[in-house]
C-alpha cells in the first residue's frame, strides 16, 4: 500500500515540477521574444532623449540624457532650427483628416452593407464579387490618374485640387466601398431579421428602421472598423504624399519621411521624438482595444 | 377595412414614401443636377475631356438611382459608388488604356500638340536673304544685334522680341558713325568687329521671337534669317527637311525618316501590344525582370511562411487560459502591430543603417564583422525578411489564438488516450483545423506582401542595384516597386508610363488568379450566391 502511495507522490510531483519546468522555459522564451519585439520601440524612446542627436554615436542609455530633440521638434531651440518644421500642424492635419475620413467612410459603407444584407435586387451578387476584385488591382499606377482627376478637378473648384485636405478625404473616400462593405455586411447578417420586421410592422421606413433599430446594435463592429479605419487613414504615406505639396498641408506621416531624405542620422533623434509622439496614441489604442480589434479582423474568416 | 388587409398577399416591406420626402429628393436632385451641368461645362471649356466623360456618367448614374424606383437599394450607396467610379475604376480603365500606348517621356503630348512644336524648328538657310551685323553687349551678358539689309533697311534686335525697323537717334540709339552704325545703344556696350567674331555665345542667339521671324549670325560678316525646317503634310501625315529633303513618317509615335532619324519630340498613341511583348522579349529588360520576378514570389512565401511560424509559435506556447502574466506578455508582444508601418519601416532603417546602426555597430563590437544589409543582395533581402517578420507575426498571433481557442478540447483528450505524441497532435489536429480556418487569411497576406510596396521602397528602395540593367532596378526589388521606378523616376531610360502600366495589369493578373484560387478554396463565392 505504502509503495503505492510513494509512487503517487513522486508521479504527481513529477507532473507538478513538469508543469512547473514547462511554465518556466514557455517564460525564458517570451522574454526573448519580447526583447525582438520592443527593442526597436525601447531604442528609439532612447534616441528621443539623446541629445547628441545621432545615429552614429546613440547607445542604449543616452550619454546626454535630455529632452533637446523634443525642444528641436518643436522648434524650441534656437542653436538648432529646421526649414519646415511644423510638427504639431502636422499632427493635427493627420488627426483631422483621419478623422472626417472615417467618420464618413463609415456612413458611406455602413449605408451599403445595409441594403447588400437586407434588400435583394439585380446586381447585387456581381456587385459584392466585384468590390473584392477590385480590391486586388495594384493601385500604385491608379496614383497617375487619381493625381490627373484631383488636379482638373481643382482647376474648377480649388477647395477639392491639389494639396488641399478635402481633395485628399475625396480620394480616400473612395476606398470605402471595400472589404469593410463584407465585414458590416457579414455582421448586419447575423442581426435577426425579425427586428427589422417588427419595425416594418409597425409601418417605419428603410431609413427609421436602419437608424433606429440597427445602427445601435452596429456599434461594437463600428467601433472596430472605425478604429481600423483611423488607423490606416493617419498611417497613410503616399496618396498624402503625391496630393499634398505645401509643407505645411502635410500629415504626420508626410512630414515624417522628410527626415529621411539627406543625412538621416543627423536627424535621427529628432525622427524619433517625433515618431515617437506620433505612434504613441495609437499604440495606446490598440493595446487597450486589442480583443475587440482581435474580434474584427477574424470575424471574417474564422467561423466557429 | 384598413390598409394593411387591402394588401394581404405581400410579405411585410417597410412602408412607402411620404410626399414629404419624395419632394425633398427631386428638389436634392435638381440642386445636384445644376451643380453637375456647371462643372461639366467648366471642365469642358477647359478641355478636361475624360473627366467629363467620367463625371458626365456618374451624374446621369446618380439620378437613374434617385429616380427610378427599381433601382431604391442603391440609393443606400450611391455617394460611395460614384466615388468608387471615379478614384477606383475610372483609373483602373485609364491604366488599362495607358498599357496600350508609348505614353512616357518622349510622347508626353498628342499629336496635335507635337505637329507645331515640330514646326516652330527653324535652321539657318546656307542662301537667302542676308544682313550684316554689328553686335552690341550688355553688362549682364545681354546681346542686341544692330543689321543692315542689302535694300539698307536697318533693324535693332534682341532675344524674345518682335523683329521691327530702327534708325540710329531714335530713343535709346546713339548717332551713326562713318557707316551709318549706331556708336552706342543705351545699357548695352559696341564689340568691334574682332571681338565680335572670337564670341562664343554669338552664333547661338537667335534673335527676334521664335516661331516668328528670328535672325541668326551665319558668319563674321553675315546675318541671316532663319527658315522652318521641317513642313507638316496633313495628307500623308509627314515632314520634310527643308535642308537636307528627307522626309519623316509617323511611326508608332515618332515621325521617323527612312535611315531611322527621329524628330522630337514623338507624341502619344496607341502602339498595340508592344508594351506587353516587350515585357516578355526585350533581352535588356529581361535580366532584371527574371530577378525580380523570382524575388517577388520567394519573398511574400518565406513572409508569410515566417511570420505565420513565429505568430502560431507564440499563440501556442501562452494558449493556456492560466498561464502567467498572459496578458502582458500578449500585449508586449503585439506592439509591432500598434505602430504605423511607415514609422516601423524608417526606425529598422536606421538600426540597420550598416554604418551607424546599432545592429551592425553591435555585431561589429562582439565579431568584428556585420552583415552589409544595403550593399550585399543575399543581406538586403535577409534584412527585407527580418523587417517583415517583426512587422507581421503579431497579425498571426492575433488570428491563430482566436482560432485555437475554437478548436474543441475533446480532440485532444481523444488523441492522448490513443496515444498521439505531442508533435503527432499537432500535424494531425491542430494545423489541419487551423488552417481550415486562417488559410484565407495567409493567402490574403501572401497577396498583400505581393505587393508590398511600401515595406521594399521605404526601407531599401529596391536597392541594391542590380548592374547593368538597362532600367532602374535593385535586388530587393518587387514587380510593384519597379513599375513605381518606371512610372515616377526618370531613371536612365525616363518615365514610361505605358510599360508601367503594362506591367500593373501583369500584376493584376497574377494576384487576381492567386486571389480567385482563395475564395474558391474557401466558398466564398458560394456562400454570397446562397444568401440571395
Amino acid at each position: 500500500m505504502s509503495s503505492v502511495a510513494e509512487r503517487y507522490q513522486t508521479l504527481s510531483s513529477n507532473i507538478q515540477f513538469q508543469k512547473r519546468f514547462s511554465v518556466a522555459w514557455r517564460l525564458v522564451v517570451a522574454v526573448v521574444l519580447i526583447l525582438f519585439s520592443i527593442f526597436p520601440v525601447l531604442w528609439i524612446v532612447s534616441a528621443s532623449f539623446d541629445n547628441t542627436n545621432s545615429l552614429a554615436t546613440q547607445s542604449l542609455i543616452p550619454a546626454q540624457a535630455g529632452i533637446k530633440n523634443y525642444e528641436r521638434l518643436f522648434n524650441l531651440d534656437p542653436d538648432f532650427q529646421f526649414g519646415d518644421m511644423f510638427f504639431w500642424r502636422w499632427v493635427f492635419n493627420s488627426v483631422k483628416v483621419a478623422a472626417i475620413t472615417t467618420v464618413l467612410s463609415l456612413s458611406i459603407t455602413t449605408m451599403a452593407a445595409y441594403a447588400f444584407s437586407r434588400m435583394r435586387f439585380a446586381g447585387r451578387v456581381t456587385m459584392l464579387k466585384g468590390i473584392l476584385l477590385i480590391q486586388v488591382f495594384p493601385n500604385l499606377l491608379a496614383l497617375v490618374a487619381i493625381y490627373v482627376i484631383i488636379f482638373q478637378t481643382g482647376e474648377i473648384i480649388p477647395a477639392l485640387g491639389l494639396n488641399t485636405h478635402a481633395g485628399l478625404i475625396l480620394v480616400y473616400l473612395g476606398g470605402s466601398m471595400g472589404l469593410n462593405i463584407w465585414l458590416m455586411k457579414g455582421f448586419l447578417d447575423t442581426v435577426p431579421r425579425a427586428i427589422d420586421e417588427s419595425g416594418m410592422v409597425d409601418g417605419a421606413s428603410h431609413w427609421q428602421i436602419f437608424s433606429t433599430l440597427l445602427l445601435p446594435l452596429l456599434r461594437p463592429i463600428l467601433v472596430v472598423i472605425g478604429i481600423l479605419s483611423f488607423i490606416g487613414t493617419y498611417g497613410d504615406f503616399i496618396l498624402a504624399r503625391i496630393l499634398l505639396n505645401d509643407v505645411k498641408e502635410y500629415t504626420l506621416m508626410v512630414g515624417l519621411q522628410i527626415f529621411t531624405s539627406g543625412q538621416f542620422d543627423k536627424k535621427w533623434g529628432v525622427f524619433a521624438a517625433g515618431a515617437l509622439i506620433g505612434a504613441l496614441p495609437i499604440m495606446i489604442t490598440y493595446l487597450t482595444l486589442q480583443d475587440q480589434i482581435a474580434g474584427g479582423l477574424t470575424a471574417g474568416a474564422v467561423k466557429e | 377595412m384598413t390598409t394593411k388587409a387591402v394588401r394581404p398577399s405581400r410579405s411585410i416591406q417597410a412602408s412607402a414614401e411620404s410626399p414629404l420626402s419624395l419632394l425633398t429628393r427631386v428638389i436634392l436632385i435638381l440642386v445636384f443636377d445644376v451643380g453637375a451641368v456647371w462643372f461639366l461645362y467648366n471642365a469642358y471649356t477647359q478641355g478636361f475631356t475624360q473627366l467629363v466623360i467620367v463625371i458626365g456618367l456618374i451624374a446621369v448614374l446618380q439620378n437613374v438611382i434617385f429616380l427610378h424606383p427599381r433601382a431604391y437599394p442603391f440609393r443606400w450607396m450611391a455617394i460611395g459608388l460614384g466615388l468608387l467610379i471615379l478614384f477606383t475604376i475610372y483609373p483602373i480603365i485609364f491604366t488599362i488604356y495607358v498599357a496600350f500606348t508609348n505614353y512616357g517621356d518622349g510622347h508626353l503630348l498628342t499629336r496635335e500638340q507635337v505637329i507645331p512644336l515640330i514646326e516652330k524648328t527653324t535652321y539657318l538657310p546656307e542662301t537667302g536673304q542676308a544682313y550684316s551685323w554689328t553686335a552690341y553687349k550688355s553688362a549682364d551678358g545681354q546681346y542686341t544685334l544692330w543689321l543692315t539689309g542689302a535694300d539698307g533697311q536697318t533693324y535693332l534686335v534682341k532675344p524674345g522680341v518682335p523683329i521691327t525697323p530702327a534708325k540710329p537717334g531714335d530713343p535709346g540709339i546713339g548717332e551713326a558713325d562713318s557707316k551709318g552704325i549706331p556708336q552706342t545703344v543705351e545699357g548695352y556696350q559696341r564689340l568691334n568687329t574682332l571681338l565680335a567674331a572670337a564670341d562664343k555665345e554669338l552664333p547661338n542667339i537667335k534673335f527676334g521671337v521664335e516661331g516668328e521671324r528670328t535672325v541668326q549670325v551665319r558668319s563674321p560678316q553675315e546675318a541671316a534669317e532663319l527658315a522652318i525646317r521641317y513642313v507638316y503634310d496633313p495628307a500623308t501625315d509627314a515632314f520634310t527637311d527643308q535642308s537636307t529633303g528627307v522626309v519623316y513618317t509617323a511611326k508608332e509615335g515618332t515621325y521617323t525618316s527612312q535611315t531611322g532619324d527621329t524628330l522630337k519630340p514623338g507624341y502619344r498613341t496607341e502602339v498595340g501590344l508592344k508594351n506587353f511583348i516587350e515585357f516578355a522579349t526585350s533581352p535588356a529588360l529581361r535580366g532584371p525582370l527574371v530577378q525580380i520576378m523570382t524575388w517577388n514570389f520567394i519573398f511574400p512565401t518565406i513572409s508569410v511562411l515566417s511570420t505565420f511560424s513565429l505568430g502560431l509559435l507564440i499563440a501556442i506556447l501562452y494558449n493556456d487560459r492560466d498561464f502567467p502574466l498572459k496578458k502582458i506578455i500578449r500585449s508586449l508582444l503585439l506592439i509591432p502591430y500598434t505602430i504605423p508601418g511607415l514609422i516601423t519601416i524608417l526606425i529598422w532603417r536606421g538600426m540597420l543603417n550598416p554604418e551607424f546602426g546599432v545592429i551592425n555597430r553591435t555585431l561589429e563590437n562582439w565579431f568584428g564583422w556585420a552583415p552589409p544589409w544595403t550593399t550585399e543582395a543575399f543581406w538586403a533581402q535577409a534584412a527585407v525578411l527580418l523587417v517583415n517578420l517583426w512587422l507581421g507575426y503579431p497579425y498571426f498571433m492575433l488570428v491563430t489564438s482566436g482560432a485555437l481557442q475554437s478548436i474543441s478540447a475533446d480532440l485532444y483528450e481523444a488523441a492522448t488516450v490513443d496515444g498521439a505524441s505531442p508533435w503527432q497532435r499537432f500535424t494531425n489536429i491542430t494545423l489541419p483545423l487551423l488552417l481550415v480556418a486562417v488559410g484565407p487569411l495567409l493567402i490574403a497576406s501572401y497577396v498583400y506582401n505581393f505587393n508590398n510596396f511600401n515595406l521594399i521602397y521605404l526601407f531599401i528602395a529596391g536597392g541594391p542595384p542590380i548592374v547593368g540593367a538597362a532600367t532602374q532596378a535593385g535586388y530587393t526589388d518587387i514587380l510593384i516597386s519597379y513599375v513605381y521606378k518606371l512610372a515616377f523616376e526618370s531613371g536612365g531610360r525616363g518615365v514610361q508610363y505605358g510599360y508601367a502600366s503594362a506591367i500593373s495589369i501583369i500584376v493584376f493578373l497574377i494576384v487576381g488568379a492567386i486571389t480567385l484560387l482563395q475564395y474558391r478554396f474557401t466558398n466564398m463565392w458560394e456562400e454570397v450566391g446562397q444568401n440571395v
